[in-house]
Parts: structure tokens; sequence; C-alpha cells
């Protein structure tokens, strides 16, 4: 990324905005047009950022606070009330739970997935990527229509293949546990291609002569793994997961559209059970108290994704 | 790496060699195995739709039959949704509002990541950094703030609406990789453009545009992509059908109470998928390296 790029020219810093003398007249009045320039230019980001990301952000903050009606502040008590409740301390615990068992299935296919994709010659390679990536193109809410009739009670194609083998039924979408097992699956089927494109172009960007010198010096596959592939990918791994991590806390379509939350809430995560409160049910401010739980865990990801990625950037300029 | 140097033993390494090869081999087969049985994985779901909505309603009712495969097939539900004037209005809808998610994206994001990546101004750092904090803010945590603040522009059920607010899903990546790429381009390059008396704009047009034009490709890909795709914000904007892009209108629209059509469902579906499947199928390479580029290059 440039805002940290060191070398720059000396003609366009400091010391032509600083200059007074008549000298540098010119530079200065380019100093001033360029900044000025600048700003025009960054101007509309700027309002977007500000209108339509910051602004809401903590206008869903002070929305927390006030009540169904939003007449009157009422400070926590929104928050209290959904501490408070079962369902939504069932929520939470489903959320992370969901979360934490998606993100490391994604990771644990992809990263297979890429390892094999790169063991093959490079010729196969495209081919096969090509194909493993379909899921991540297609529109989540629509392959998840294809998921839901898979999963239908009577004509689960699933079930058939399942049959085939001589087990019994499974009621995918009717009780709590198979139902949340569905909805894994299918944001782990979405998301498992993403990390092994990403963990394919980190293998790719190891230096080749590292596995020379470790074949040399007789490494074993595992010890090469070990100590030369996980130690230069660790920062794209973080990045990756801890992304993932957000974007599936941070889920709606899936849910939405294979379970709606059922059978009796035990699949809504908060954003879906914010769509419920805030939307459905008309009350936003308890809907925004719902989707701001999610802040702690993206404001934590959040800073060690920034973290990685500005240690990466240092390491490739 | 340190102790199998320590150990090196060169006798040994002679008798490896055989089963270096042999190992290799094995390697081989078990990458390819694992990419087919994956690829029959991955690749089901879709495959099963695509069988679906080739079927007459008899047929998928018919229990006795493998539902993987079709007798008949039959477009009889590719005419139907083509047919039905709600689809085509999704259709359209969906088009007017990526196209212009795409266009203002591209506008915003390539003016603010040159300004961002090469005139350096108060605050510039800061801001790009805003700009990739911005992008990890997820639509689910804006949409009831976002809910109100389109309501009091009164752009409820609208599509303009949603043109509205998308770029809050596209600008910030679309920036990111931008600024990335317009980086990478030498200093040299617009040191020699300012000596010849280049202006900014003039700069920007003739230097950076067509030197990061993968950029910018692999940008309005993922921009695209993104706004086709959009889901939370028109289920949460939209209830007219009039105004619903396909994916919310496909999914609330077609599926409606106990009977479903899901032959109609389907071949709506995998229409709805098209244009990104598209998309990608001949740009492959810009859509990969849009994806990586977050965290590879940033």
């Amino acid at each position: 990324m440039a805002p940290d790029g060191t070398a720059r020219p000396a003609l366009s810093t400091r010391p032509a905005i600083k200059g007074r003398s008549p000298g540098v007249s010119s530079l200065e009045r380019l100093a001033r047009r360029r900044s000025s320039i600048a700003f025009l230019m960054t101007l509309p980001l700027i309002l977007v950022i500000a209108g339509l990301v910051a602004y809401p952000a903590a206008w869903a903050i002070y929305l927390s606070t006030l009540n169904r009606r939003m007449t009157a502040n009422i400070g926590f008590e929104n928050y209290l009330i959904l501490l408070d409740s079962e369902t939504f301390r069932m929520i939470i615990w489903q959320s992370c739970f969901f979360a934490l068992t998606a993100v490391f299935l994604k990771a644990l296919i992809g990263f297979w997935l890429a390892h094999m994709l790169h063991n093959i010659p490079t010729k196969g390679q495209r081919k096969w990527r090509g194909m493993l990536l379909i899921p991540w193109v297609i529109p989540p809410a629509l392959s998840t229509l294809g998921w839901w009739w898979m999963f239908d009670p009577s004509y689960s194609s699933i079930n058939w293949i399942i049959n085939v083998f001589g087990f019994p039924s499974i009621p995918w979408l009717g009780t709590p546990w198979w139902a949340r097992i569905a909805v894994i699956t299918v944001n782990v089927w979405y998301g498992a291609p993403f990390f092994m494109i990403m963990y394919l172009a980190a293998l790719k960007s190891v230096p080749e002569q590292l596995y020379e010198a470790a074949a040399i010096d007789g490494a074993t596959s595992w010890q090469r793994l070990r100590f030369i592939t996980l130690p230069m990918m660790q920062n794209i791994i973080s990045i990756t997961v801890l992304f993932s991590l957000i974007v599936t806390f941070a889920n709606y379509d899936i849910v939405r559209v294979l379970t709606n939350g059922g059978p009796r809430d035990t699949t809504h995560l908060f954003a879906t059970y914010a769509f419920q409160v805030g939307i459905l049910s008309a009350n936003l401010p308890r809907g925004a108290a719902v989707s701001l739980f999610m802040l702690p865990i993206l404001a934590v990801a959040a800073y060690f994704i920034l973290r990685g990625v500005t240690r990466r950037t240092k390491e490739i300029a | 790496m340190a102790d199998a140097a320590a150990n090196r033993d060169f006798p040994r390494a002679y008798t490896k060699a055989g089963s270096l090869h042999s190992e290799r081999l094995w390697a081989l087969r078990v990458s390819y195995v694992s990419l087919a049985i994956a690829s029959l994985i991955f690749l089901a779901p879709p495959f099963y739709m695509l069988i679906t909505s080739l079927k007459t309603n008899t047929e998928m009712a018919d229990q006795t039959l493998s539902p993987w495969l079709v007798r008949d097939p039959t477009l009889e539900h590719y005419a139907a949704i083509l047919g039905n004037p709600i689809f085509l209005t999704f259709f359209r809808n969906s088009i007017v509002v990526t196209l212009l998610v795409v266009a203002i994206t591209m506008v915003i994001s390539v003016l603010a990541a040159f300004a961002l990546s090469r005139m350096r101004f108060w605050g510039s750092q800061a801001l790009a950094t805003g700009v990739f904090l911005t992008y990890l803010v997820p639509d689910t945590l804006l949409f009831i703030p976002l809910y109100q603040i389109v309501g009091g522009l009164g752009l409820l059920n609208s599509i303009w609406g949603l043109v509205l607010v998308y770029p809050t899903l596209t600008v910030p990546f679309c920036t990111w990789i931008m600024i990335g790429y317009f980086a990478s381009i030498p200093k040299e390059l617009d040191e020699a453009a300012l000596i010849d008396g280049a202006t900014w704009p003039q700069m920007l047009i003739k230097i950076f545009i067509p030197v990061a034009l993968p950029g910018i490709i692999a940008a309005t890909i993922f921009a695209f992509t993104v706004s086709w795709a959009a889901f939370v914000y028109p289920t949460a904007f939209i209830t007219r059908p009039d105004q619903m892009p396909l994916t919310i209108g496909i999914v609330s629209q077609l599926v409606r109470g106990d009977t479903f059509a899901w032959g109609q469902i389907m071949s709506g579906a995998l229409i709805a998928a098209l244009p990104p499947v598209i998309v990608y199928v001949f740009l492959m390479d810009y859509y990969i390296a849009g994806l990586t580029a977050g965290a590879t290059k940033g």
C-alpha cells in the first residue's frame, strides 16, 4: 500500500508546504493545488464512509438505547432484556458455535484442497480450481435454495443417497441439531473454496528454493509443512480466518433461506434474529441491540486483521 | 530444518531416492482423489438444481425414481419463469441496480485510490486505514440504522434506496484493492509525467488507469458480483414485488405457501445465478486476482 510508501520524491513533501520564500512559490502552489485536488477526489469516498457506514453505526448505538416507540431513552434496558431471555442466550451460543465450527471446517478443508491443488502439475490446476470455486461464485441466497430442496423432508435427494447405503433418512431441517448441522454444512460448502483460493495464492508465494534446500537436507513432507509452509503462510492464514470469522458471524442469507431460524429459534444467528426483532416485529431499537452484540467480536477480529495486513504490507515492500 | 540438516546422512539419502519417487506418485494419487471427491460435493447442489429444473412435476413427485437423474427433460419451467412478468421485473431491477452501483463504485474508488496512493495529504493515511476497517463492518450490523435512514429519505420499497446503500458493500473493498494496484505502479512513471507537464487528472487517465487496468477489471467484477448477490439490504428495505431484485424476489415471491413450484424456483435461481457465473468463467483470472488482492496486495 502506498500511504506508508517510504521513498517519496523530495519534491512533493513538507518543505514545499512550509516554504514561504518567493523561490518556492510555484512549488507551494502545486502542493496546495495537489492537496485540494486530492481532497476533492476522496470526497465521494469520505461521504460514503461517513454517511453510510460511520453515521449509521453510531446511530445504531444510540438507537439501541431507546424504547420500542423511540420516544424515551432507556439506557441499557434493551441489552438487559435480551440477556435475560433464554432464547437470546441460546442465540449467542448458537452464533458462536456456528461461526467457530464453520470457520474451522472451512479453514481445514480449504487448506487441504489448496495443498492437493498445489501438488498436481500446474497444467491441470486451472481446470480443478475453476470447478472448485463454483460454490463461491453462485449468490449464496440462490444456491441455498438448491440446498433447501436437497434437505426437503419428503423429497430429500441427500436422504435418497443415504438410503441407498442402507441408513435411515435424516430429518435435516426438522430437529434442532440436524438443522444446525445443515446450516453449517451449507456455510462450509459456500466458504471453503474461498479459503482454498487464499491458501493456494499463499502456497504459490513460498519460494521454491526453501523446499529444495529442505529436500537436500532430507526433510520429510511433515517437516516441510511444519517448518516452511506453515510459517510462510502464517499471516495469510490468520487474515483469512479472522476475515471469515467476521463474515460468518454476520451471516444472514443461508439461515434466512434454509431454516428462517427454526425449528423453535434454534438456528437463529445474531443477524437473522436482529432482522426478526427489528424489522419483522418492528422493534428497531432492540433489533439494533441484537446486531450490536456482534460488535465486540468484530472489533477484536478487525484489530488483528489490520495488524496482519500491515505486517504483510511491510514484508512485501 | 536445522534438525534435518544436523542429521544429514548421505547413504540413507541414496536409499531414499527410490521411495521418494513412489512417495510422490502416491501423493499425486491422493491429490487427484481428494480433488475429485471435493468437486463432486461442491458441484452437487448446482447440478441437482439443474436436474430439478429440467424435470416435469410428475417426475419430481415420483419417489421411486432416483432424484439425481432426469428421464425426459423438459424446458417447461424455464418457459414458465421467463414468461412470468414479475420475474422479468426482478431481472430488470437487478440489472439497473447492479450497473448503477458498479459505475458509482468504480468512479468513487478509482478517484479515491489514486488520491490516497499518490497524493499524500493530511489524514490520508488514517483514511486508508478507515477504508479497510469499513470493509470489515458487515451489512447485518448496518441494516437497522440504514432502514431508518433510507426510510427517512422516503426510499424504502424503491430500487433507488438500494442504489444508495449498496456502495457500502462495494466501495471500501474496491478502493482498498485499487490502492494496492496503484501503489504497485513505479513512481518513476508519474515523475516522468510530471516533468512532461502532465496534470493530475491527465496522469490518472493516461497512465494510472491503463496501467492498472487488470486491477480495475478485478474491482469491477467484485462490485458486480457483490451487488448482484446482495441479500440483506433488499430483504430489509423492499417488500413491494415490483421493486425487488432477483435474489429476494425469487426467495420471497416464488416460495409461497406449502406447495412449492420447485421446478420454477430452481430454473429461476439458475437463471439468476448465470450472470456472475458467466463473468467468472470468462474472466476467471481477474476474478481470482480480485479475491486474493485484499490480503496479498493491499
